[in-house]
């Protein structure tokens, strides 16, 4: 009977710990929690497009061209009719599509590149160069000329942007290999006959992945401006598929008379970008105290 | 360091030679055949044939790269398929408008974006610092089209005190050049002074921590003359490197804020060459923009001997 207090004395700040962990989370990571949150909201605004009062983002109503928010359409209607609240959410899902498939690929073309660059002194003159030479062509630019040869798709965006970003992952992970190679633990793992691809695996690759997670973060947030723009210009996202980028360039010839075209998904746009910026600052932070007050 | 400027210039080529190639690759990377890709889905075989002829892709394609690079070193950038024009005439008539835009919005963003990160840093922690990183932060989100529309709204169309949309050169007026370009620069800017005022902060924190502040504070020299004459002089070269790396930035969103406020510039040909699918024109333009960012980049690393003397090459 002795055994009882003893348990409760246990279980009581078992149960208070995580509501104490949250509250200690937001306390030491206040921007990461901000920005994964509203990330989060976001998100769950594209998933659940169907059920948040949304119509078919397509669907054209002629009688209903231009008509401006109220409570049967929140965002007002565009000039086929269509209802701008709906087409907005919808517009989520490719905005965070896109970045995160940018983000993802270009984090493991990058890595790949660069481990083996970074650990290889032959490969690396060559490959770097390369590198260099792409990184002079102002990401944008690229995407837009690889769009222009191969019309629009959600997956030529994808593709299109990521071949600017690879780039900038490659130099990335091949400067942190560089000081790792120098580093005791790897000197000795090389002298202790380890083959190169397990050094690679077991001692290098965990240490480069926290600086290209935050590193993942801001290129996500660059690819859903990028996809926008190109939307926006005409060889992003085909105008079947709403995106925030499409939504703005279908409403710019109303803008004069009807400016909540333009405002609507440019504010989604923004709120996600800041969402996912405010994620990166936290990870950056959080990863790096040295960095915390200075940037 | 006239062995370090040769060096340095001589950096520059093959990175150029590899920007050629990649222009160069584009249009045989694409699949399918480029003279068709080109001519768009309607072309008939004769204009698909007529394409490959111009554009010499009948040819074994080391000869036509050998034809394309030896034109390149001649200035000769092609031919334009959309106008017949030569792509450097198009250019030409094109870059006064951008170079406005681009100097005006350095100015715009280096005027707003310096004095936040010098009192950011100076009242490091305090509200100012935080409303200052608050700018920054929200500055770096809002993509330039969406700050450019809610500008004209504001500006244009709920105070009607700017012009919409359109341009007007320097030679035609001060007044109105400046009135034409103020929105469209800070629509672009605003990015660009996120990032700087970011740089700026960071930069002076670490000269502010720095003994010789302190000592310059304790001979009585007022906050100004410690800020401007002694810290920012110091902080100079990361915000000379950032100046010169976010011209990236500068360029991609001159397309977009371009087309946004009617700027007949490269930005405007750009998107031009890209509707007509224009291949000379959109090889043309990555070039000199790719070009103009190694220039550019060039002139900040030879910069960082006259702001700080103190690195010798």
């Amino acid at each position: 009977m002795t055994v009882a207090p003893t348990d409760f004395t246990i279980a009581a700040p078992a149960a208070a710990a995580p509501r104490r962990s949250w509250r200690s989370a937001i306390r030491r990571h206040p921007t990461i929690v901000f920005g994964a949150g509203l990330l989060a909201i976001m998100a769950a605004m594209a998933i659940l497009a169907p059920y948040l009062g949304t119509v078919d983002p397509q669907a054209i109503s002629p009688i209903e061209r231009l008509r401006w928010p109220s409570a049967a359409h929140w965002f007002g209607t565009d000039s086929l009719g269509r209802d701008v609240y709906s087409r907005t959410i919808y517009g989520a899902r490719v905005s965070l599509i896109v970045g995160f498939s940018v983000a993802v690929l270009s984090t493991g073309l990058g890595l790949a590149i660069g481990l083996v660059s970074g650990y290889n002194r032959w490969t690396d003159a060559i490959v770097m160069r390369i590198m260099d030479g792409l990184m002079s062509i102002p990401s944008i630019l690229i995407a837009i000329a690889l769009m222009a040869l191969t019309g629009a798709s959600m997956k030529g965006v994808i593709i299109a942007i990521t071949v600017g970003e690879v780039p900038r992952f490659t130099r990335l992970v091949r400067s942190i290999v560089l000081g790792l190679r120098e580093m005791p633990y790897v000197e000795a793992a090389v002298a202790s006959g380890t083959p190169a691809l397990r050094i690679l695996r077991r001692h290098i690759l965990p240490n480069t992945l926290p600086t290209l997670f935050v590193q993942a973060t801001f290129t996500a947030a660059s690819a859903m401006i990028v996809e926008a723009y190109l939307s926006f210009l005409g060889v992003g996202t085909p105008p079947i598929i709403p995106s925030w980028g499409n939504i703005m360039a279908e409403g710019r010839t109303w803008f004069q008379i009807a400016y909540y075209l333009v405002l609507f998904p440019g504010i989604m746009l923004s709120i996600t970008v800041l969402a996912v910026n405010l994620l990166g600052d936290g990870l950056r932070d959080a990863l790096d105290p040295r960095l915390q007050r200075r940037m | 360091m006239f062995a370090y400027t040769v060096r340095r210039i001589l950096a520059t080529i093959p990175i150029m030679i590899v920007v050629a190639l990649f222009v160069f690759a584009l249009l045989h990377l694409s699949p399918g055949d480029p003279a068709a890709i080109i001519a768009g889905d309607a072309a008939t075989p004769a204009a698909i044939a007529h394409i490959r002829a111009e554009l010499g892709l009948d040819q074994p394609i080391y000869v036509q790269f050998g034809e394309w690079v030896w034109r390149l070193l001649h200035g000769n950038l092609g031919i334009s398929i959309f106008t017949n024009l030569p792509v450097t005439t198009l250019i030409a008539e094109r870059v006064g408008p951008t170079v406005a835009l681009t100097i005006s919005t350095l100015i715009v963003s280096v005027l707003i974006a310096i004095p936040i990160g010098v009192i950011a840093a100076w009242k490091a922690g305090s509200w100012i610092d935080r409303a200052a990183m608050v700018f920054a932060v929200l500055g770096f989100s809002a993509p330039s089209f969406v700050l450019a529309y809610i500008l004209i709204y504001v500006f244009a169309i709920a105070f009607p005190i700017l012009p919409v949309q359109g341009y007007v050169s320097i030679n035609q007026g001060f007044l109105p050049f400046l009135a034409h370009i103020v929105l469209p620069s800070i629509a672009l800017g605003m990015i660009y002074a996120a990032l700087i005022a970011r740089i700026t902060r960071a930069s002076m924190l670490d000269v502010l921590a720095q003994d010789y502040i302190r000592t310059a504070q304790a001979k009585g020299l007022s906050n100004e003359q410690v800020l401007i004459g002694h810290a920012l002089k110091n902080a100079a070269v990361p915000i000379a490197t950032i100046i010169g790396i976010g011209i990236a930035l500068l360029i991609g969103g001159v397309v977009i804020t371009e087309t946004v406020f009617a700027i007949p510039g490269i930005g405007r040909l750009t998107v031009d060459a890209i509707l007509n699918r224009d291949y000379p024109v959109i090889q043309g333009i990555i070039l000199v923009f790719s070009a103009a960012y190694v220039l550019i980049n060039l002139l900040v690393d030879l910069s960082y001997t006259f702001l700080d003397p103190r690195i010798r090459y």
